[in-house]
């Protein structure tokens, strides 16, 4: 017969059920958990909506810039300026002085808040990450159109930028990823995320292993399911390379 | 058609500005072939660019259709639909299938609806035998497939003259010849071209002017009968020594 070595005793599996019981089912600890990850993923889809349009604006004045370095000197110099600004600080610092500083005086939900801080946090890595990809397609491919008598503006809308959107979607992914999971320190300015969610359940139950491994898990399985869709999604783009 | 005066074009770089074109003039006529060699670095390719100003000339005039296309104000977008490019690199874009490679610049200045260009796409294709590929990406292709397709999405713009910057260059030796082809039968269907080429035959065969490049400026030109049978300079002798 199949018998546990002796370090684990029998009572840890007839706890495990009264600890789920306790930290999931009693009073109802579960809307934690299903709150907290309700405002997680409000945040970061906000957020990665920003932090996709802010970053895309700044990757294409520095890059017209670059190209023509007398067009759009002050955009430039305050593009640079975000991105040292935000890459430069922690982006729970960013967090706390954008709810406690910036919008102190007014009456923003904190959850718009923090889906500021986020967007404009994700805004910075997209921006880079954006601007590679667009460096990354052949100078020909802007010639080629121009010389068809394609705008500047068009040859980047239909030419270059779905090739760079193929170039950066690994690295964009990635920045989602992070995202998603940086959302966690939004506790620190009193959101009931869904870290916090967890985190509130084990301070009411002394337990800590349930709710901990859950929050975790739940982690876990947005992040495996975000990365398959990536990878769908890549697979699709990539669709005029197969021959 | 096309004149270019006194045009200078100098690179900025790490050591210094390089003067690449030293003050060319040119007449070219409605319905010329042009070909023009020479040695590597001669500024055969920047003098090509410069007329349809992907390379800004650093001072002249290039006056095509009776505008001036380097003056500050014109409009170069619409003049360069009139005037086709075809590159050594082919600069196909990969991520659009044939058909959408060589309608996109028609239909997104609105001079065509999709089917017009569509319908368009289909009989030059026809034209350079390759209509079977209309579904296919760039990457499906050969070499010679893509130069081929290059040269009909250049084309359904309805350019008045094509440039070709060095069409075969990269080309593997086999595919040479179904490339040449096709530009000759454009020239015999009385498009006006420009042609930088290392291929002497194609000039001999196709052009109505040979144009000899070296160290920015043109040394020497003449129609191709005379241009191999009798170079004048010394520069040009030695070189057609070497090449053919």
């Amino acid at each position: 017969m199949f018998q546990f070595p002796a370090f684990i005793s029998m009572s840890f599996f007839s706890d495990i059920g009264d600890q789920f019981y306790q930290s999931f089912v009693e009073d109802g600890r579960y809307m934690y958990i299903v709150e907290g990850l309700g405002a997680t993923l409000l945040i970061t889809v906000f957020a990665v909506l920003i932090g996709v349009v802010l970053g895309t604006v700044v990757s294409l004045v520095k890059v017209a810039h670059n190209n023509n370095p007398k067009k759009l000197r002050i955009a430039n110099g305050i593009c640079s300026l975000y991105l040292t600004i935000i890459r430069g600080t922690p982006v729970v610092v960013q967090l706390m002085i954008m709810y406690y500083v910036i919008l102190s005086a007014t009456n923003v939900d904190k959850i718009v808040a923090a889906i500021l801080a986020f967007g404009i946090n994700s805004g910075a890595y997209v921006a880079e990450v954006i601007r590679g990809g667009i460096m990354s397609v052949d100078r020909g491919q802007m010639e080629a159109g121009r010389s068809l008598g394609l705008s500047q503006r068009t040859t980047m809308v239909k030419i270059i930028f779905p090739q760079a959107l193929k170039n950066v979607l690994p690295a964009i992914g990635n920045e989602f990823i992070s995202l998603l999971k940086e959302t966690s320190v939004a506790g620190y300015i009193g959101i009931q995320d869904l870290t916090k969610g967890g985190d509130i359940i084990r301070s009411q139950t002394y337990l800590a292993f349930m709710p901990l491994i859950i929050t975790a898990l739940v982690y876990l399985v947005i992040v495996v399911g975000l990365s398959a869709l990536l990878t769908k999604f890549e697979r699709w783009l990539r669709r005029s390379d197969y021959r | 058609m096309i004149t270019v005066k006194n045009l200078h074009k100098s690179f900025n770089t790490l050591n210094g500005p390089v003067e690449v074109l030293k003050g060319i003039n040119q007449e070219i006529k409605h319905g010329e072939k042009v070909v023009i060699v020479g040695p590597s670095g001669s500024g055969k390719s920047t003098f090509l660019r410069c007329i349809n100003l992907l390379e800004q000339p650093t001072s002249g005039e290039i006056w095509f259709e009776g505008k001036q296309i380097n003056a500050t104000g014109c409009d170069v977008d619409q003049l360069r639909r009139k005037i086709g490019m075809v590159f050594q690199h082919f600069n196909l874009f990969p991520h659009l299938t044939v058909r959408q490679n060589i309608t996109l610049a028609p239909v997104s200045l609105k001079l065509e609806t999709q089917d017009e260009a569509d319908e368009q796409a289909q009989q030059l294709l026809k034209r350079v035998g390759l209509e079977s590929k209309a579904d296919s990406f760039p990457g499906q292709l050969s070499g010679g497939q893509k130069q081929r397709i290059a040269i009909v999405r250049a084309m359904a713009m309805q350019p008045d003259v094509m440039l070709f910057d060095e069409p075969t260059s990269a080309l593997d030796p086999e595919m040479v010849g179904e490339v040449l082809q096709v530009m000759k039968e454009l020239a015999e269907a009385g498009m006006t071209m420009i042609v930088v080429t290392h291929e002497m035959a194609f000039a001999r065969e196709v052009a109505t002017r040979v144009l000899f490049m070296e160290d920015g400026n043109i040394q020497e030109e003449a129609p191709p009968k005379e241009f191999f049978s009798h170079p004048k300079s010394p520069r040009l002798q030695n070189f057609l020594s070497k090449v053919l």
